[in-house]
Parts: structure tokens; C-alpha cells; sequence
């Protein structure tokens, strides 16, 4: 009886050293990277508390106020600068300024190698991924971009209202998706985010992205929202004008780990 | 140490035992049997698993018990009025009436919501300003409500259900307890909204390649999809979001003051003033009259209200276009095909479905 019960004693010590061994054996090559995105009009950093009650001035001098911004990337990737090998994370982000909740991506299958690695993601879906109806989370959100249209999905709604210094303040609705050329004939839309930066994942690490929400309407393209502020999904030159603008959105933050 | 491994040993031993007593006596209790939701093929290609609580798993009893409670006039206060007194089914389990009376006669001061596809609303945030978080918790208020059900508390309600012949072995299949609680009463009534699915309209068969769409009626969903003419589906949904509503909260430029303040009052925020939920817009054939008072008779006022009607405000929406010109200025003949097109919504099955009327 005491030796069935010491080997059983064993037994359970052994099962719990050989996990704890297991986890060390997987940290030492693959790390866990989670990215953590900040929101901001230029030096004002923007959350749920805050973007809603905000004055904000455009680089064409318009004052306004953000109603919503909701936005999605895609194939957020890790590319290897030593051997150019890619870690592309599953799935794409949806994010809601007014929810917190949406706005870090910690994906699930993720056991990056150790590394110096460069990140690049897609802003929206690329033509691969942009499938009309394909993902029930973003139908329930109403993130579906027109047939009309192209199809497919929004990469962007951003909504408010400019010229809210003034007694006619108007609303704008800048949206971003497919870009339709004429009828029935459409232009993808999405834009390779890539950061120039290297950096080395030597541990699990997270990466803070930064987005300058003012870029939408500075750079190359100054937006004037008196010409273009609604409708914008239909227009081309417009949808062009943003999927340029979105280029300089995106900055590489902190990187933690 | 001897002793040390007995004791843990005696104790495995004593575990492993109480449990098989435990399964036994499960086995001498009622087991309720799980309901299935009947899902519509596109709902479930196109939207996410409809919320079931995991503290509230939908069963045959339960959802059964539910449904009598619902039509139940034993939930008011003197046996006059059900909830279905403000929900019925004819009208889209809503009201015909602009303001529902309560038991004395007193009117509120809102449009009874219709009662369609709840189990996909995914906030889980209740009535037209969203104050009650939960399916279950919606149900608690209207009981004890003063203009409404105009119980004094819960607990006569539950003192009425525990004396009554029938309710205690009835909650006793569906919950196992036979002690009738508020929280077990409204458990049920939630199970059986639950079941409340509209998805067999005209357009549904559409979409599921059973039907052909007018042409005026196609031409109303182009009209419907078109940022520059309707604008609807930023708040209703569209082809690939069948719940025809975003659930989400908006200033709809209904007033530039405002009386109800909506969400305003639930969350304090005073860019919440103004703001309701969006209803979905299947069933309108039967829903009037509409909006969060019920002040549009007609689908024709409520178009014409997002043509030419809309008033400016702080807190209205962005997505209401031209507002300085009232609204989107549709044309007549847009104005007629939108309406053929949001009539295509409206699922006369819903109404009628048995498994939805009182026995």
C-alpha cells in the first residue's frame, strides 16, 4: 500500500516537472506577439472617453468633431529580414474606437521564431480576402461595402461633423472600400501597410501601432471636406485620394517584451 | 506521512463515492429535454451563433413554460394584462397602438418594440434606449412596472405562481425546483422570445434562390444600398446582414429638442441625447405605427421623414445626409420603389407560426 501510494506521489511530480519543461523548450525558439494599436490626432491621443467631445482641426483648417471611426487590417505580418521568411498571423482586425476591447490583436495560433523582423499589414481585405458576405462577425456589424459598389466589405468608416465652429456645421462621412470605376466595372482598394523599421522578437513580445487618424485628410492628399465630405463611397477620385492618405496613417510605436 | 497518503487516499475514495450519489440521484430528477432553434440556412451562413446564456440553456419545457407565461395574464396585477397584451403577434409582437395601456389605463410614453430575431441581438442591450442589458433582465421590468403590468413587487407575482395548481411542477421540468422565482420566471419568457425568428419573408426566399424580387422591388434595394439616395444600410443591414437592423443606437433627426432624451437618460452622456435603437425592419407590414413613439402611421411618413422630415440636433447622426436640405430628397418614384422593397420584408409565416400563439 505505501509503495502504490509513493509511486503514485511519484508519478504526479513527474507530470508536473515534465509540463513546466515543455514550456521552457518552446519559449527558447518561438515567442508570443500581440499588438496593441493607440489612436491619435497628431500629439492628442484618442480612446472611447475622449474622441467623441474633442474639437479637432484638419490640415485644410476645417474644425470638427469625430461621431465614429470604425476600420479593419488584414494579414498583419512578421517578415524575417535575415532569411525574408513571413509570419502571417490568422484572421484580420476589426476595430471600434468607441470599444476598447477591439483595440488590441492578440491572435491565437501565434509562436513567432526569434528574430529581427519587419511588420506589414493590409489595410481592408485584399482581393483574395474581400469575399461578399464570407464573415458573419463583420455582417452582424453592418461592415458590408454595397454590390453596387464592388462589394465586399468597408475598410474605414469614419463619421462626424466639420465646420463646427461656424453656425452651418455639416456632416461627412469618410468612408473607404472598393473603388468603383464606372458601373459594374470596380478597382481594388486596399494599401500594403509597411514599416521600414527592424526590430528583434527575442522574447514574447508587443508591439504598439500607431494611428494618426489626421493623415486621412494631410498626406500627399490635403482634404478639403467643403468639396468632399458626402457622399464619398461612389466617388473614385475619392476613394483613390484615401487609399493614398492611409499610407501615412500608420506608425510603428513601442515595442515591448 | 503513513497517515498522510491514507487520509488522501480515503478522501479520493469518499469523492469518487459522493459522486456516483450524486448521479443518482440526477437520474431520479426530471430531465428537460434541449430545444433546438429552427436557424433560417442564411442565418446561419451569414451571422454568428445566436446568444444562448450558458445560465439559461434553451429546453422544450422551458421554452413551453415561457410561452404560457407570456400570454399569462397572471403576471399582472389583477389578471388583466400579459405580456402579450403589448406584443401580439399580429402586430410583429408589438403594438398597434402608439403608446401601450397599462393595466389602470395609463399610457407610456414609448412604441411597444417588436419582438423579432432577439436571440442575434449581440449587445444584448434591451428596449429603445438599451437600459437593460440581458434578454432576461428586459422581462423584470414590465411586471412591476407602475403604468405597465402594475404589480407592487416581484414577489406577489412569484406568491401568485408558487399557490397556483400547475406553474410549480411545470418550473420543476423546466428548472428542476418547483420554487417559482422572478429570476426563473423571466428565464423562461426569454427562452421563448428566443424562438421568435423571423427569416421566411418574400426577400428571404430570395436569397435563398425561392423567389424573384420585382422589379420594383429590386429597384427599391438599389434604392435602399445607394449612399447617395437611401443610405439605409449603414444603420438596417442589407443582403448579407438578414436582421435588417445594427442594433446599434442613433439620432435619426427626429426632433431638434429633445423630450426623451433615449440613450441620453440610461448612459448620462449628453452625446447619448436623442439616441435609440435601431428597430429592425422586417414586419413592417404589421409593426405600425413606428419609431421609438410611435409618431409615423405609415411607412410613407417614416420615408418621407428621411426624404424632407429631418430636424438638426447635437447629437444627430452623420449618417443622416443633407440634413440642411431635411434629408435625402428621394424622388417619388424612389420614394415608392424603397417602400415595395421594405415590404418584401415583412414574413407573413411569422405571424402565423403556431409554435408562436397561444394554445
Amino acid at each position: 500500500m505505501k509503495k502504490i501510494a509513493t509511486l503514485i506521489a511519484l508519478f504526479l511530480t513527474l507530470t508536473a516537472c515534465s509540463e513546466d519543461a515543455d514550456d521552457n523548450a518552446v519559449a527558447e525558439t518561438n515567442a508570443s506577439v500581440s499588438f496593441k494599436f493607440t489612436h491619435n490626432w497628431n500629439d492628442q491621443l484618442l480612446d472611447s472617453s475622449n474622441f467623441e467631445n474633442l474639437d479637432l482641426t484638419n490640415e485644410n483648417g476645417e474644425v470638427i468633431n469625430i461621431d465614429r471611426i470604425r476600420y479593419l487590417i488584414s494579414r498583419i505580418e512578421l517578415i524575417n529580414t535575415d532569411n525574408n521568411l513571413s509570419y502571417v498571423f490568422d484572421g484580420y482586425k476589426f476595430t471600434d474606437l468607441s470599444n476598447e476591447d477591439t483595440y488590441d490583436f492578440s491572435p491565437e495560433t501565434n509562436a513567432v521564431p526569434l528574430g529581427n523582423y519587419q511588420l506589414k499589414f493590409i489595410w481592408g481585405f485584399n482581393e483574395q480576402d474581400n469575399i461578399n458576405g464570407a464573415y458573419p462577425d463583420l455582417n452582424i456589424a453592418s461592415w458590408n461595402w454595397p454590390d453596387m459598389l464592388g462589394g465586399g466589405y468597408h475598410f474605414l468608416q469614419f463619421d462626424g461633423m466639420y465646420n463646427v465652429n461656424t453656425t452651418n456645421p455639416a456632416p461627412f462621412n469618410y468612408h473607404n472600400g472598393t473603388a468603383r470605376v464606372s458601373e459594374g466595372v470596380f478597382e481594388q482598394n486596399f494599401a500594403t501597410i509597411t514599416f521600414s523599421e527592424s526590430f528583434t522578437i527575442s522574447n514574447n513580445a508587443t508591439i504598439e501601432v500607431k494611428m494618426n487618424i489626421a493623415q486621412f485628410f494631410t498626406n500627399p492628399n490635403t482634404w478639403d471636406l467643403n468639396v468632399l465630405d458626402t457622399p464619398l463611397m461612389p466617388n473614385y477620385t475619392a476613394q483613390k485620394m484615401m487609399q493614398e492618405n492611409v499610407l501615412s496613417v500608420f506608425s510603428l510605436g513601442e515595442i515591448i517584451q | 506521512m503513513k497517515y498522510w497518503i491514507t487520509y488522501c487516499l480515503l478522501t479520493i475514495i469518499i469523492c469518487s463515492c459522493s459522486k456516483s450519489e450524486d448521479t443518482i440521484n440526477n437520474n431520479d430528477a426530471y430531465v428537460p429535454i434541449p430545444y433546438q432553434l429552427e436557424v433560417p440556412q442564411h442565418f446561419d451562413q451569414l451571422l454568428i451563433d445566436p446568444i444562448i446564456p450558458f445560465d439559461n440553456p434553451m429546453t422544450e419545457e422551458g421554452v413551453s413554460l415561457g410561452k404560457r407565461l407570456f400570454y399569462d395574464r397572471i403576471l399582472s396585477v389583477d389578471n388583466t394584462k400579459a405580456c402579450a397584451s403589448c406584443h401580439m403577434p399580429q402586430n410583429g409582437f408589438s403594438d398597434s397602438n402608439k403608446f401601450s395601456i397599462g393595466v389602470s389605463g395609463n399610457f407610456g410614453n414609448r412604441n411597444s418594440m417588436p419582438l423579432i430575431n432577439l436571440a442575434w441581438n449581440f449587445d444584448d442591450k434591451y428596449f429603445w434606449d438599451g437600459r437593460a442589458l440581458g434578454l432576461e433582465h428586459q422581462a423584470l421590468e414590465p411586471v412591476t412596472n407602475p403604468i405597465e403590468l402594475e404589480n407592487p413587487s416581484w414577489s406577489d407575482v412569484e406568491d401568485r405562481l408558487n399557490n397556483h395548481p400547475e406553474y410549480p411542477n411545470l418550473f420543476n421540468q423546466a428548472f428542476g425546483t418547483s420554487t417559482i422565482t422572478k429570476d426563473l420566471v423571466t428565464k423562461a419568457i426569454a427562452q421563448f422570445e428566443r424562438t421568435l425568428i423571423s427569416g421566411n419573408s418574400k426577400f428571404d426566399k430570395f436569397l435563398n434562390g425561392g423567389a424573384t424580387l420585382t422589379a420594383q422591388e429590386q429597384e427599391g434595394l438599389n434604392v435602399f444600398m445607394d449612399e447617395e439616395r437611401g443610405d439605409c444600410f449603414h444603420c438596417h443591414g442589407n443582403p448579407n446582414n438578414p436582421l435588417w437592423t445594427d442594433n446599434q443606437f442613433h439620432n435619426n433627426g427626429l426632433d431638434a429638442t429633445f423630450t426623451d432624451l433615449g440613450l441620453g437618460a440610461v448612459t448620462g452622456n449628453p452625446n447619448d441625447n436623442g439616441k435609440f435603437r435601431s428597430p429592425t425592419l422586417r414586419n413592417l407590414a404589421y409593426t405600425a405605427p413606428y419609431m421609438h413613439d410611435g409618431r409615423f402611421l405609415t411607412l410613407d411618413d417614416v420615408i418621407e421623414h428621411y426624404s424632407s422630415g429631418l430636424q438638426n440636433s447635437s447629437t444627430i447622426d452623420p449618417l443622416m445626409k443633407k440634413v440642411e436640405q431635411g434629408g435625402v430628397q428621394l424622388s417619388e418614384e424612389d420614394k415608392n420603389n424603397l417602400k415595395a422593397f421594405l415590404l418584401s420584408l415583412s414574413d407573413p409565416s411569422f405571424i402565423n407560426n403556431p409554435a408562436f400563439l397561444p394554445q
